[in-house]
């Protein structure tokens, strides 16, 4: 820090960001002693361990747009997607794991919109982490109280014709949008649609641009 | 209330655990009441009556699974639509096609019986009738 007194704003203009080291919370303790506790009597090897998160860094809304885009431009493809969505996506060689994942599609008369009100349920298979405002309360309470504010808030106006169906992701299924496909990408190959497909357009608060 | 979507056949059936009480379109009634533990049913929808969207399959109940019990038997799972009209009031302004899928356990459901009139109504009716 700088001593002349002016020690809130850094050299750059900029103020300065608190340092992130607070002590630990009871959790990450508890995480810590499980995970060493693991290593130690030999139920996992902290290699194992590694590769799981490795394994979980890895995942990004990509994988989602792949799938999207096969949708949109294969039927029989999209029919068995809308009918087992989990079973779908191994189809393509995704790695789903455990997850049992139910794909809802967005048309012309409909859109859907994914909340987890209890906590933060949500495909990590196929779109990776969620984003920070999927897990607060603000997002977790407004989705199902006012989703239309919700979604004009982040610049989606649903007109009134359209059918609204909000999804509460409560117990054991996961929950992926299939946007409606925009006019004028007629012809396109399935990795140039899939550039266009964005993770808040899986959850339901966007739809693709062009 | 908007039909629901066309039945898919489970994926996740487990032909040992007990049948289905409900099929797809069928109105059902939320449990009411507040019991301790991990429970999975959102206040908000407790009490609440929608129809049955879909059947998704046999789960181990949550409330059991929290405290270590895994080897309890198997509850259908629905997934239930329910009008957010119905939910929030009228005066929220919702469309009547507006509406929210829920995740339910049959454990909290009770079959819809239908009385005539709304809900409130029914109750009271209820009530007096149970003295």
């Amino acid at each position: 820090m700088p001593h002349d007194g002016h020690d809130h704003v850094s050299p750059s203009g900029h103020p300065y960001r608190p340092d992130q080291d607070a002590p630990l919370t009871h959790w990450q303790v508890m995480e810590i002693a499980v995970r060493e506790l693991l290593v130690e009597k030999g139920i996992a090897t902290a290699e194992e361990i590694q590769a799981q998160i490795d394994s979980m860094d890895r995942r990004s809304p990509a994988l989602g747009a792949k799938v999207v885009a096969r949708a949109w431009s294969d039927e029989d493809f999209k029919a068995r997607l809308l009918a087992d969505g989990s079973a779908a996506c191994r189809e393509m060689g995704i790695e789903v794991d455990a997850l049992k994942l139910i794909v809802v599609e967005n048309t012309e008369d409909v859109h859907n919109l994914v909340v987890c009100t209890l906590c933060s349920c949500y495909p990590r298979n196929v779109l990776g982490l969620p984003p920070d405002w999927y897990k607060q309360r603000a997002y977790r309470t407004r989705a199902v109280r006012e989703p239309r504010t919700v979604l004009k808030e982040f610049g989606v106006e649903l007109p009134g014709t359209t059918a609204l169906r909000v999804h509460d992701s409560t117990a054991d299924m996961r929950y992926l949008v299939l946007p409606k496909r925009p006019d004028g990408a007629e012809g396109w190959s399935e990795e140039q649609l899939a550039e266009i497909v964005s993770r808040d357009s899986m959850i339901g608060v966007a739809v693709p641009q062009i | 209330m908007p039909e629901p979507a066309p039945n898919f056949l489970p994926p996740y059936w487990d032909a040992d655990a007990a049948k289905p009480a409900f099929s797809m379109g069928k109105k059902v009634r939320v449990k009411s009441g507040a019991p301790p533990g991990h429970v999975r049913t959102p206040w908000y929808v407790r009490g609440r009556t929608g129809v049955v969207e879909r059947v998704c399959g046999h789960f181990h109940d949550p409330q059991e699974l929290a405290y270590g019990r895994g080897d309890g038997p198997k509850l259908p799972l629905y997934r239930v639509r329910f009008a957010l009209a119905d939910i929030w009031g009228a005066e929220a302004g919702f469309a009547e096609t507006d509406t929210i899928d829920i995740e339910i356990y049959e454990s909290w459901l009770e079959p819809f019986w239908d009385y005539g009139g709304d809900f409130d109504a029914q109750a009271a009716r209820l009530e007096k009738e149970l003295g």
